[in-house]
């Protein structure tokens, strides 16, 4: 019992004190009860949640500061703060994907999907059909037009422009083309159809209005890919004597496809949600209408919007039912990109 | 990319770069033809939108009084428009920035490994939301849920100008659309902060790291001043998403085209988009053109929002590159 005891034996002077590992999850759980307290006293939900969001932020940083030291105590604010706006921004897209999703459900069933509205009064049982068959030949138009353009326009970019005058010019026309706002697209549609024609509406002009929107993205897309693409690979060809088109075709095509297919079915399922440049070019029609050189042509994102206008429970109902659909199909498509790009990816020889 | 081909010293010359490419054939004419034809068909349409739009939309600046709402001229009606639409662009983006920046840093720096990578996926998908889906659920199920808030801000902060009108009954005000562009564009100002934010160089970050830096202070002085330039370019391309946004704005607001302050009232600014859309049924040839040349000003505007912020993201490039 000779020797002294230290004063303060566990911090070696090296070491600031910190607090214990376990610290944010006490202060918490001690927000969460807080929260929950003042929700059972009749604050409603969403201010409880506020409550212990505000008190997390607040304590931890106290305690922070008091034991460790100010920088320290910014440092768990900052990530208080990130975490609790994290949760936040969640909340609404959660609210809006159930909110789909359950009121979808509830309208959705067989003669939804194979009814159009054509003649439909009062509470009698409507469809979509019609729309789900518009947006299908509209975006079928958009792509069969926009894919050949923006591909070629890539391979031109990549291939045989590389730093000329020309590329230049289409690499920024292609920046332009992204910015356009979509209804000024389905503006240009509407007019350029009128001066020829006369005013009127028809798929056709909406699937313009569409391929405006469409070639950038495909460009861009196809444009990074062709990029990937090793030039040993296109200098193995020209040495073996393949003439340049037959490069192209038979070597960097191939080598990128699965980019490629990716990008334009993405370029696919942005353009199939777009409604504005639709409602101004190819109108809403309660008929079933194939023909897109013929008559007004409706397409999903329009039948949610026109369905809404209608400002009836059955209207609501509706135009939920063909946001799940609408929110089904751009899914699926997103899906079928990353599943197209896994199986089309070129094999690495073992 | 043939200049990289060196030929050999003792080899002829050759005479042009194609003849290290193979022959030219017939079949490489017509694929260099199908290419370049692409190219200019772009640029042919891009000036056939400029084009078209000027020939249908000049009767428009012009046209009989009657044909403007009221507002007497073209300026009257397009003034309050252009505001309503700079307002309700800088209000989503006034909301939606923190907390892009905030889900940005989460994602890339302070998010588990395990979950970063699905989450990155997650913001992506959300991306792909229909703006029309969007514009329904703000319409019937945000409008009526926020309506308190109107309320309480009236309540609380009704001596500035933002608050002080009567708060709207029916929730569908500049306040509600406000939130529901912010949250249109808060994936894809994520998306592009994201990207940037991983691509600081690690050096940087372990050396701020071993100077002793908490990981706040990391992120304050080695990943924001890197990635500044990009986070002001993806907040501009934001904006310009939020300025020409046309269905949530038609969908969740009730509007007329009008300069006023307040965002809780039941008088609300209109959008240039959503006017547009709220006109869509017009064919009278005069009202058309007034239509049109408001949708030339709207382009003109957002192309000014993206031509600026390229050229800051071409300048910093530039300064990295010096």
């Amino acid at each position: 019992m000779s020797t002294p005891a230290p004063t303060r034996p566990s911090v070696s002077p090296l070491e600031a004190p910190r607090l214990p590992r376990s610290a944010p999850a006490i202060v918490a759980a001690m927000a969460v009860a807080l929260g929950a307290l003042a929700w059972l006293l009749g604050t409603g939900p969403v201010t409880g949640l506020v409550i212990a969001a505000a008190a997390y932020l607040l304590v931890l940083p106290l305690w922070s500061a008091v034991v460790e030291n100010r920088r320290a105590a910014t440092d768990r604010l900052v990530t208080g703060l990130v975490w609790a706006a994290f949760g936040a921004a969640l909340v609404p897209l959660l609210w809006l994907v159930w909110m789909v999703v359950d009121r979808g459900l509830s309208t959705i069933n067989p003669q939804f999907l194979t009814y159009s509205m054509r003649s439909v009064i009062g509470d009698e049982q409507g469809g979509l059909y019609h729309a789900l068959m518009g947006t299908l030949v509209i975006t079928g138009v958009a792509t069969l037009i926009s894919v050949p353009v923006g591909v070629f326009a890539a391979i031109y970019l990549i291939e045989y422009g590389r730093g000329t005058r020309m590329s230049r010019a289409i690499t920024f026309l292609v920046d332009v083309m992204t910015g356009i706002p979509s209804i000024v697209a389905g503006l240009f549609a509407f007019a350029l159809f009128a001066l020829f024609l006369g005013p009127g509406r028809f798929g056709l002009a909406g699937g313009v209005a569409l391929t405006l929107l469409m070639i950038p993205t495909v460009v861009r897309s196809t444009e990074e890919m062709l990029k990937l693409v090793p030039d040993d690979l296109r200098e193995a060809s020209y040495a073996l004597g393949v003439p340049k088109w037959r490069t192209i075709a038979k070597v960097v095509l191939p080598t990128s496809v699965a980019g490629i297919v990716t990008g334009v079915v993405l370029a696919i399922s942005r353009v199939i949600g777009e409604t504005a440049p639709l409602l101004v070019a190819a109108g809403f029609t309660n008929n079933l209408n194939l023909n897109p050189a013929d008559g007004s042509m409706m397409t999903l994102p329009v039948f949610i919007y026109t369905q809404y206008t209608q400002s009836t429970e059955k209207g609501f109902a509706y135009a939920w039912g063909g946001a799940l659909v609408l929110i089904a199909i751009v899914m699926v498509l997103n899906l079928a990109a990353r599943l197209v790009g896994k199986i089309l990816a070129p094999k690495t020889g073992r | 990319m043939t200049s990289t081909i060196d030929a050999p010293p003792e080899a002829s010359p050759p005479s042009s770069t194609a003849s290290l490419e193979g022959r030219t054939t017939a079949g490489d004419r017509a694929f260099r033809g199908l290419a370049v034809g692409a190219g200019c068909l772009i640029m042919v349409a891009l000036a056939a939108v400029f084009l078209f739009l000027g020939l249908e939309g000049a009767p428009g600046v012009s046209a009989d009084e009657q044909h403007y709402d009221g507002k007497g001229s073209f300026l009257g009606l397009v003034g309050p428009l252009v505001f309503g639409t700079t307002y309700a662009a800088v209000l989503a983006l006034i909301i939606a920035v923190p907390f892009a920046i905030a889900i940005a840093l989460f994602i890339s720096h302070y998010a588990p490994r395990s979950i970063a990578t699905p989450l990155g996926y997650v913001v992506d998908l959300l991306a792909a939301v229909p703006s029309v889906v969007f514009g329904l659920w703000g319409g019937l199920a945000l409008g009526p849920a926020i309506r308190p808030l109107h309320g309480w801000l009236h309540d609380r902060l009704g001596w500035l100008p933002f608050f002080s009108a009567e708060p709207s009954a029916t929730g569908r005000t500049l306040l509600t659309a406000g939130v529901v562009l912010a949250i249109m564009i808060l994936p894809i100002i994520t998306a592009l902060c994201r990207e940037i934010f991983s691509q600081t160089p690690t050096l940087h970050q372990e050396a701020a790291l071993a100077l002793g830096a908490t990981r706040w202070e990391m992120i304050r002085y080695a990943v924001f001043p890197y990635a500044r330039s990009g986070m002001v370019s993806a907040v501009m391309l934001g904006l310009g998403r939020a300025l020409g946004e046309t269905m949530a704005v038609a969908m969740v607001l009730s509007s007329t085209p009008l300069v006023t302050l307040t965002i809780i009232g039941s008088d609300n600014p209109r959008t240039i988009a959503a006017h547009i859309a709220q006109n869509y049924k017009e064919t009278t040839p005069d009202k058309v053109a007034v239509l049109i040349a408001c949708g030339l000003v709207l382009f003109a505007f957002t192309f000014g929002v993206n031509a600026l912020a390229r050229w800051i993201v071409g300048r910093s490039e530039r300064r990295q590159r010096a």
